[in-house]
């Protein structure tokens, strides 16, 4: 059956209008460099460190070097400490703003973004700032004769997870903080009234309602953690590296792309292996989004 | 009224994937008339509303709006305008700008678009109302937002689809008239579509009953009431007893039928002996006596009554436990429950039905045709 | 059991103050540093209060450009992502067609893959497809990982929205093109709004993809980048300073008009 001019009217020159321009970008800009990466990773360089397009596996086999591995162990212990570290402290943060009243929540929200207004080199430099060995925090500590020489608190995997801790917490927030807006007040003084306790309220009410949210925040704190390079270059002092820094490494003054292309692989697959473990958990795609 | 046709709708089909929507639908609206398409959920009548309007393409067969064909053409190239379920105001325009837009479009003149707008809210009884936003305003003052918006384009036809849905029962009752009341002073053709039988005979001068995709029966509310042409419209319109049977013998109008229980005689035309068929016969018009009656051969009792306020209903059992209704003003004295009676009826009040109608031939063909 | 709520209040009120407090203490730090009158790097003790470096913040013209420079960016992917954006979800919400799940797909990735992913894979196709780096690149990068967030934000509308409004205005006698202007576009403007908003921000604060892709063009977090090993001067503090006090008047101000009128419009 031809199409008719209705029907070519009406549906197929709307949609590819609409959804032309998009499917493009997403292709030219998204798809093909990430099959890109995927064949420059099995790409050798050449004496000036051009890419050469001969097939080898040695990148891959560089991946296993014991510097690496530690690195990445580091980097998982890393991401995961933020991520659980979010959870405790999102949780209830989250719960007591969202259960606010309504004129104070509104504003309690905003607080939350409002740091981000501020460039999130600028705070972490912050951080630097109050936690050196001439930072407010020592000066602090000395005036109150609590230390009598400085203290490093820099350059370590405690001050790397704070700024972790602190450039995600948000993202932990924000979908915490929409899961248990949306909880039904009713719910929990349905449990209470049915004799429930405040404890076993929440692991079988409340929390089994919310855990999407936990679910959601922990994908969008787990995986860009894995990448934040800058916060262990200004925190940890190059001692403390996270997989991001690896690559930024390779693709910058190290200069070996296919290697850094390799790297950014393990990356792809951790991300893929998280997604799809987020969606067997049950996890709406759509959460991640706003 | 004139006889002018104003919407011809010719053997239209229309078919998404594997269902069948809308079947050789032959269908024409007179100029100025109230035409009611009547149906459940899924019979297909707003489907054909949609291709007059244009927002659906008939698969097959053709609409004639003024003998014009409008196959090909887009949805704001027809003259004719459709009163939307949801209403469809436009949430960012006050009511002012929302039953001008149609006029705005077209680019006529602001002093004159002022001028029939605000004729429009008077005559919709909203004066007053041009400044609010359609959230401000109730569920009924919508629905007449919505009928002003269509009707200032002067449409040759307004469709209408299922327009008073969402109102509660009081509201729907008083729109009706109005609605009614608004197209016969208004004289433009309403084709309205519902699944509310009462609607649809209250407002309507021709009913077209639509079941499973297939027109099965147009016109007046009383002939539809008193003359239902199928089985289905017998039992879809109003309460009825149905008797399936054969013909004995023809006699003129009437004809002898041998039901299970016995013997009976119905009224209709274009019957012939030995075809099986159904008698409808309304539960007001159904009679009993005490005694056997000349042609009628049916007997059972009296099993319980049912008050229905000024209305009383009766259930007699027949011998094979099929079980018939009566309805007598309740002031009637009537026989004590568990006493024989005898039901019969005037012929006149009997309709007799093809069994083998288009709905049988129809699931043949499904058969058939797999 | 009175005593114990209160209790319980008074400990939830210093959690969130102590929640409150780790989000807001390096941008106080910022805005101390930024009074700070010393000159010796790295610019941390303090040798008394000065309003000097609000001065000399204007005469700085690298820093100045260099943020003139992310606005520039940010306008434009902002732009480009909210037009491809909006008119993608619309054409996705009421059109059939195949492959829609892939493009569904693909519009994730940008969302939950780790930017420094994302930044060097432009680098690389940017590099192979001999692209300089430069405006260009930072622009066609930034809308990249946009897009997705106007995509949502529009969707999340078109979720409460009549379709039958579109064919009641084309049933009022306005073609496709008016109709799309007129109805569609007024009508999810909030949601094209949300997604500019955050495409916008996103933007002004991305350090990681810029870094990729920038080639000789500096964005303001790069300048700042660059000058952290050196220490961030106080005339960055100042500057962070202001733009924290022009966003927050911003904000404050739309808060209480354009929001107002938009909760009017939804109740």
């Amino acid at each position: 059956m031809t199409k008719s001019k209705h029907s070519l009217r009406a549906n197929t020159i709307p949609a590819i209008t609409t959804v032309g321009p998009i499917t493009l970008w997403l292709l030219f800009l998204v798809a093909i460099p990430l099959v890109y990466v995927l064949v420059m990773s099995f790409c050798s360089i050449d004496e000036f460190y051009n890419v050469s397009y001969h097939f080898t596996l040695d990148n891959y086999k560089r991946l296993f070097d014991t510097n690496y591995l530690q690195i990445y162990a580091q980097s998982l212990f890393i991401a995961f400490f933020t991520t659980v570290i979010c959870i405790l402290l999102g949780y209830p943060f989250a719960y007591f703003i969202a259960r606010a009243v309504s004129k104070r929540k509104a504003i309690l929200y905003m607080l939350v973004i409002v740091p981000f207004w501020t460039n999130s080199l600028i705070r972490i430099y912050g951080w630097r700032s109050f936690l050196g060995t001439n930072g407010w925090l020592n000066t602090i500590l000395m005036k109150l004769n609590l230390i009598n020489t400085p203290v490093e608190f820099l350059y370590n995997r405690g001050t790397i997870l704070l700024g972790m801790v602190y450039c995600l917490f948000p993202f932990m927030v924000i979908p915490l903080y929409t899961a248990i807006e949306k909880l039904d007040q009713n719910l929990i003084e349905a449990s209470n009234d049915l004799g429930a306790r405040g404890i076993y309220t929440f692991s079988h009410v409340i929390l089994p309602l919310t855990i999407s949210g936990v679910f959601a925040g922990s994908i969008m704190v787990f995986i860009p953690c894995l990448g934040f390079f800058f916060v262990s270059d200004i925190l940890g002092g190059g001692n403390s590296d996270v997989i991001g820094n690896l690559i930024e490494r390779q693709f910058q003054s190290g200069n070996n792309w296919p290697l850094g292309a390799a790297l950014s692989i393990i990356l792809i697959l951790m991300t893929l292996l998280l997604v799809r473990i987020y969606q067997k958990l049950g996890g709406d795609m759509e959460s991640l989004g706003v | 009224m004139k006889d002018e046709i104003i919407v011809k709708v010719n053997q239209v089909n229309k078919i998404y994937g594997m269902n069948h929507v809308v079947k050789d639908l032959n269908l024409s609206v007179k100029q100025g008339e109230f035409l009611t398409l009547l149906g459940s959920s899924g019979c297909g009548k707003t489907t054909t509303l949609r291709m007059i309007a244009g927002f659906e393409e008939a698969t097959s067969g053709s609409i004639l709006v003024e003998g014009e064909p409008v196959e090909n053409k887009e949805p704001f190239e027809r003259n004719v305008n459709t009163v939307f379920q949801s209403y469809a105001l436009f949430p960012h325009m006050t009511i002012f700008d929302n039953i001008a837009y149609g006029l705005k479009v077209k680019k006529f003149k602001k002093s004159e678009i002022k001028e029939k707008v605000s004729q429009m809210l008077s005559l919709v009884q909203l004066e007053g109302f041009e400044k609010r936003y359609p959230r401000q305003l109730s569920g009924g003052q919508k629905q007449r937002v919505a009928i002003a918006r269509a009707l200032i384009n002067n449409p040759k036809v307004l469709l209408l689809d299922e327009p008073l849905g969402a109102l509660d029962l009081k509201l729907r009752k008083q729109m009706q008239l109005e609605l009614k009341e608004l197209q016969s002073r208004l004289g433009i053709t309403f084709l309205y579509v519902t699944h509310d039988q009462e609607e649809a005979l209250t407002m309507s001068d021709r009913i077209g009953i639509m079941h499973d995709g297939i027109l099965e029966q147009l016109a007046t509310p009383r002939e539809i009431y008193e003359k239902p042409a199928t089985r289905f419209i017998a039992t879809f319109i109003g309460e009825t007893n149905i008797f399936d049977g054969r013909i004995e013998t023809v006699e003129g109008d009437f004809a002898k039928v041998l039901l299970e229980n016995g013997s009976v005689i119905g009224k209709g035309e274009g019957f012939v002996k030995d075809e099986l068929i159904s008698v409808s016969i309304r539960p007001e018009k159904l009679k009993y006596s005490m005694e056997p009656v000349e042609g009628f051969e049916l007997n059972g009792y009296v099993k319980s009554y049912i008050y229905v306020g000024s209305v009383i209903k009766a259930i007699i059992v027949l011998p094979n436990g099929y079980e018939i209704k009566l309805e007598r003003l309740a002031s009637e004295l009537l026989p004590e429950i568990g006493s024989r009676v005898f039901p019969y009826w005037e012929v006149a009040d009997s309709v007799l039905i093809h069994s083998f109608d288009q709905t049988f031939y129809r699931a043949v063909e499904d058969i058939q045709y797999g | 059991m009175r005593r114990k709520h209160k209790v319980q209040r008074i400990l939830k009120m210093v959690f969130c103050c102590c929640i409150y407090l780790f989000l807001f203490l390096p941008i106080i730090v910022i805005v101390v540093n930024s009074f700070n009158a010393t000159t010796k790097k790295p610019y941390l003790s303090w040798k008394g209060f000065t309003l000097s470096w609000y001065m000399k913040l204007f005469q700085n013209e690298e820093l100045l450009s260099s943020f003139g420079m992310t606005l520039s960016i940010a306008v434009l992917s902002t732009i480009l992502a909210v037009i491809i954006g909006s008119i993608a979800a619309v054409g996705m919400y009421k059109y059939k067609f195949k492959g829609k799940a892939l493009i569904d797909g693909l519009l994730y990735i940008p969302v939950v893959i780790p930017e420094i992913v994302l930044g060097i894979s432009l680098l690389t196709i940017f590099s192979k497809a001999g692209i300089p780096r430069g405006l260009l690149t930072l622009v066609l990068a930034h809308a990249t990982f946009s897009i997705p967030f106007v995509v949502f934000n529009v969707r999340a509308r078109l979720s409460g929205y009549d379709n039958s409004i579109e064919e009641a205005s084309m049933d009022l006698g306005a073609n496709r093109i008016h109709t799309f202007l007129h109805i569609t576009l007024p009508v999810l403007a909030p949601g094209i709004g949300g997604g500019a908003l955050m495409a916008f921000t996103l933007s002004i604060d991305d350090v990681i993809i810029s870094y990729f892709t920038n080639g000789q063009v500096k964005t303001f977090p790069l300048k700042v980048m660059d000058s952290i090993k050196s220490g961030v001067a106080p005339d960055v503090n100042a500057f962070s300073t202001l733009i924290l006090i022009g966003t927050t008047l911003l904000v404050v101000l739309t808060q209480s008009g354009i929001f107002r009128k938009n909760n009017k419009e939804r109740g």
